[in-house]
């Protein structure tokens, strides 16, 4: 007989290196991404070493990666995989999808894989959402514990510390859940080369969207993307009472 | 061509007893869409004042108040049926950008099958918005399909908060929306402090990594206290343990529009500007006259922390005596 293996379901996008000085182009249909460095999103990057630890101490048999992202997006799988996960699984859109049509695609993974736990960043840093988790946890009807910075299991339940405006909020929730990383959760592992090799020959499956069969549909379009509104730079004053002056000038003081 | 009119259903967010002051700007920017009739909606408990707090801002035509034992903590799983039942007559459904909008929002838009939109920063139509992306290194103007109910979340740093003077009748709303037993509420840890509130002050003063040890920081709590000015941090001095998370300013932190912003050993990368560039006039105070933060500065003074902000100080001193 059998049993199913505790599974961890760790969902990451691929995107703009956070290092990269992002440019806006200048028609104002989106932003230079021609030869930019791409990496795992750093939320994403802490959800994998969060699972990874959670396997570490036990509490999970499988670590498993899912991206949707363009055919090319394998090094990015292979780089999760590097990190110590066992598979990756790659569905490969037609175009892009908004993040409900992202949280549809998800379900279908767990449906596929049954884990008692999924742990995705809490936002993209390309197009700052902060949705999926949340939206992927109300499609499979189960608890969401976002901007975690701290997360305890017991063998039903997640008891989880996130960082909310007015401090540090724990909740409890009930297995399976989604969890949302904060930046403070834990600081991912380096990968050494031994596990680049390894992660080559790790399982890696190819799912196509229509093989899903989710609703995909756009119902928000981009039309304008422009530079930031710049602030005028100032005066500079030399000592702390010409700063006072200042200030009491401006009747701040 | 007939116009649809906007109604907008605003979810306030509420602690203690009392209506956040997110929930004012949220106001506001819902007002700003010509046309719109503004209800809020309060998911309380029995007995809350908050719904009569709501009614008092001006452009607020009603509130509906949901008084049920499970709101008593404002978990988004509790949250979102209920919010999903009210929200069905609305047109547009709006939260602060804040950690509570940013939890319940996008459950509510999945509920519904809507498309949601995050830290709105200004609302051109009924289906016109901007939004930062990257960090706020880019502006996007997003046109929502016809149809669409549309879940936003209110960057409030965009807004100004909504006036008083309103009295909207308050509509007891029974919800019979199932709600779900898997997510339990256990604690809060509230930053400490009788400090004003870091999103709301008029005046803030952040230390960064220049500061060097959670002890120098007391400079940081002293200058505040004499201005009544809440207290901020950098990403930076976060990370180095000088100061707590709640503190932190920036895009992965709070985003702030205040009066005064004063910047102590503060470089200014470029997600914390993001954080604080709807202040009114920032102050720099740096080391280094190339730091980023001198280009953003109104006011800029290149020199020792360490003996600038002590100075400070002494001269308010004098002036009040």
């Amino acid at each position: 007989m059998t049993t199913q293996p505790r599974r961890i379901l760790v969902a990451i996008k691929r995107v703009v290196d956070y290092n990269v000085r992002i440019r806006v182009k200048p028609d104002g249909s989106g932003v230079m991404l021609d030869g930019v460095k791409l990496s795992i999103n750093p939320f994403d990057q802490i959800a994998i070493e969060e699972a990874l630890r959670i396997k570490e101490r036990g509490r999970a048999d499988e670590v498993v990666i899912a991206t949707i992202a363009p055919a090319d997006a394998q090094s990015t799988l292979r780089n999760a995989l590097a990190m110590g996960a066992q598979r990756a699984l790659h569905v490969v859109p037609d175009g892009t999808l908004e993040p409900l049509g992202v949280a549809r695609v998800l379900l279908k993974l767990i449906e596929k894989e049954q884990p008692f736990l999924v742990i995705l960043g809490k936002q993209a840093i390309d197009d700052d959402n902060n949705q999926t988790g949340q939206m992927l946890a109300a499609l499979w009807d189960r608890p969401q514990a976002t901007f975690a910075s701290k997360i305890e299991l017991t063998d039903t339940a997640a008891r989880v510390t996130r960082e909310v405006d007015a401090g540090l909020e724990t909740i409890e929730v009930d297995l399976p859940a989604v969890v949302t990383t904060d930046l403070r959760l834990n600081e991912p592992r380096f990968v050494k080369l031994p596990e680049i090799m390894k992660a080559k020959t790790k399982p890696l499956e190819s799912i196509t969207l229509a093989s899903l069969g989710v609703a995909t549909d756009t119902r928000v379009k981009v039309t304008k993307t422009e530079p930031p509104p710049g602030r005028q730079r100032g005066i500079m004053v030399k000592d702390a009472a010409a700063l006072f002056a200042e200030l009491q000038k401006r009747s701040l003081v | 061509m007939t116009q649809v009119l906007a109604k907008v259903l605003v979810i306030a967010e509420h602690a203690n007893g009392k209506l956040n002051v997110s929930t004012a700007k949220t106001i506001k920017a819902a007002a700003s869409l010509a046309g719109a009739e503004v209800v809020v909606a309060v998911f309380s408990t029995a007995g809350s004042p908050v719904a009569a707090q709501a009614a008092q801002f001006a452009g607020v035509s009603r509130v509906l108040e949901v008084t049920h034992a499970a709101n008593e903590h404002q978990l988004a799983a509790t949250l979102a049926p209920q919010v999903a039942e009210v929200g069905k007559p609305f047109t547009h459904l709006f939260a602060p950008s804040t950690t509570f909008g940013k939890d319940l929002m996008p459950r509510v838009a999945a509920l519904l099958d809507a498309p949601q939109l995050s830290d709105v920063m200004s609302i051109e139509s009924a289906t016109r918005f901007r939004r930062p992306i990257y960090a706020g290194n880019a502006i996007t103007t997003v046109e929502v399909s016809a149809g669409a109910k549309v879940i936003a979340t209110i960057r409030t740093a965009s807004f100004e908060a909504a006036a008083a003077g309103g009295s909207a009748k308050v509509e007891a709303v029974a919800s019979s929306a199932a709600l779900p037993s898997h997510s339990r509420f256990v604690s809060l840890a509230a930053a400490a402090g009788d400090r004003p509130d870091l999103q709301s002050a008029s005046k803030v003063i952040s230390g960064g990594r220049a500061l060097a040890s959670a002890d120098a920081f007391k400079l940081i709590y002293g200058l505040a206290d004499k201005m009544g000015a809440a207290v901020g941090a950098s990403r930076a001095a976060v990370d180095a343990g000088y100061a707590p998370n709640d503190m932190q300013v920036g895009q992965t932190g709070k985003i702030i529009a205040p009066e005064l912003y004063i910047a102590i050993g503060i470089s200014g990368a470029i997600q914390h500007l993001t954080g604080i560039k709807d202040a009114r006039t920032i102050v720099a105070i740096n080391k280094d006259s190339e730091a980023p933060i001198f280009e953003v500065a109104d006011i800029g003074i290149v020199g020792d922390l360490f003996q600038i902000v002590p100075e400070l100080e002494k001269l308010i001193d004098a002036s009040r005596k």
